[in-house]
């Protein structure tokens, strides 16, 4: 059996992946499973029945505290006045000119506890701007050494993890979680993904990763659950048109550029960014992220240049194949007053254009 | 596994001769690599290849692989199952799934690939 490469970060899953045959690659420095069957079979596998991923190479960090409230208001983009106890929110962190540090996810514990859900990547730096901005006595915890995190997707999700938890998870809502325990182990479960499909995202002690990771196929095994890779990840999230960082968002692109308006809350209390956005709200963006599907011959892919009239105009964010639609999709920047759907585009594949048009998004949307 | 019949290249191509003709595809390890392959890009007929020099493209659903023309000379003829069905390409990239016919215009290039032997010692090695 292979070992990563030593430079690279693994997560406590990293010998059972190796173990079930799963190709590994280097993701952002971490060494990560892409792919166990197949990108396409993992992916449909989520669409129609359910699928178990290794997502704890994502990064938490906890904020306690009297202060906490006031902390994590003032470095993210949404309202988390709104947040009840068991509710978790998407939301942008921000630098002062109104670009992405990261996306993330804040989950309110208790009035003095959030826990937020930030991507591999970036959880140092993450960790640092929010540590930094803390005026007050908030205490920031960088907690990703403290969780695995597995990801339970698709409509088969909750008959999979039920049949392992005391915890009735019908009753917990979308973008809502509670603390329970997956057999035995105590976990946070969120009824949360990155797939646009229903499902699940658990934290558990790394300890207990591998134990549950099987548990938990052998519980999906009457429904056909598939280990899934990041390969099925990203066509699953890019169908949902759900964003990745370094991608449709980054230092340089605000959320009003990203199609991310509704999480920023202008009229709540200053955040940081606040400034920025409000001057970007008023003049408008000139740049706008759309949605596309490729209508000549080819696969639009990230990085590739986005032409209009014959002369370049974007670039293409995220693309490729969409399994569940059969169609070559993808994301792409544009000026802003050209970014609505049914504008025909030519994407450059190869030194030459190919025909391409606008669309409405996101490209899936599951059947409630 | 690898049909002793057949020349590769480290790029991961073969390439089998008929007379004058040499029928190209990619080998049973290159498919593995890449995965799901969802598009074919193929030269017409009449193109003129040249060895080591690109032929076309594979995609799967994560990437690009370009392909390298194992041998020079003109296509005659392009393997129209990969256009509709390029997950042909997983299933019989020794057999069905062959990429393009070339009409071989030097045929001694084929003393500088490998052996299905040493091509085999090569991924075996990769």
């Amino acid at each position: 059996m292979t070992q990563p490469a030593t430079s690279l970060k693994t997560t406590p899953l990293n010998a059972a992946h190796r173990k079930m045959g799963a190709k590994m690659v280097d993701f952002g420095g971490w060494d990560m499973p892409v792919q166990y069957s197949g990108i396409l079979d993992e992916h449909h596998a989520v669409r129609k029945n359910v699928g178990l991923f290794d997502v704890s190479h994502m990064g938490e960090i906890e904020i306690h505290g009297p202060d906490a409230f006031a902390l994590t208001d003032a470095v993210t983009t949404n309202a988390v006045a709104k947040l009840s106890i068991g509710q978790a929110q998407y939301s942008g962190l921000l630098y002062e000119h109104g670009g992405f540090v990261d996306d993330i996810l804040v989950h309110k514990v208790a009035d003095d506890h959030y826990f937020i859900c930030v991507n591999a990547s970036n959880q140092e730096k993450d960790f640092e701007h929010i540590a930094s901005a803390n005026k007050r006595n908030a205490i920031v915890e960088f907690a990703g050494d403290r969780y695995a995190q597995l990801a339970i997707q698709g409509p088969k999700g909750l008959a999979t993890l039920q049949k392992l938890t005391a915890t009735d998870l019908a009753a917990i809502q979308y973008y809502h979680f509670t603390d329970g325990a997956v057999s035995g182990t105590p976990a946070r479960i969120a009824r949360t993904g990155y797939t646009g499909e229903d499902g699940f995202e658990i934290y558990i002690a790394p300890s207990q990763a591998e134990r549950i990771w099987n548990e938990i196929l052998d519980a999906g095994a009457e429904f056909g659950i598939k280990p899934c890779g990041l390969g099925a990840r990203n066509t699953l999230r890019l169908e949902a048109k759900m964003a990745l960082y370094g991608h449709e968002i980054h230092a340089s692109l605000t959320p009003y550029e990203a199609d991310l308006a509704w999480i920023v809350k202008l009229d709540k209390g200053d955040f940081t960014g606040k400034a920025a956005l409000a001057k970007q709200k008023s003049e408008g963006v000139t740049r706008k992220l759309a949605g596309f599907e490729m209508t000549g011959r080819g696969i639009g892919r990230d990085g590739y240049e986005v032409y209009l009239d014959g002369s370049p105009a974007g670039w293409v964010t995220s693309g490729g194949p969409s399994p569940t639609l059969g169609k070559n999709i993808g994301l792409c920047y544009l000026p802003a007053h050209r970014a609505k759907p049914g504008q025909p585009i030519q994407i450059m594949i190869r030194n030459q254009p190919v025909e391409a048009v606008t669309v409405p998004t996101p490209f899936y949307k599951r059947a409630k | 596994m690898y049909p002793a019949n057949f020349h590769y290249t480290k790029e991961h191509e073969w390439v089998r001769v008929e007379g004058d003709v040499g029928v190209v595809g990619i080998s049973d390890h290159a498919q593995k690599e890449l995965g799901d392959i969802v598009y074919v890009d193929l030269p017409k007929p009449g193109a003129h290849l040249e060895q080591g020099k690109p032929l076309g493209s594979v995609e799967s659903v994560k990437a690009v692989s370009d392909i390298y023309s194992p041998v020079s000379g003109e296509v005659v003829e392009v393997n129209a199952l990969l256009s509709a069905t390029p997950e042909k390409l997983n299933e019989d990239p020794h057999g069905d799934a062959w990429l393009v016919k070339i009409k071989l215009s030097a045929p001694d290039e084929i003393k500088r690939l490998l052996s299905a032997d040493d091509y085999q010692k090569y991924v075996g090695a990769e």
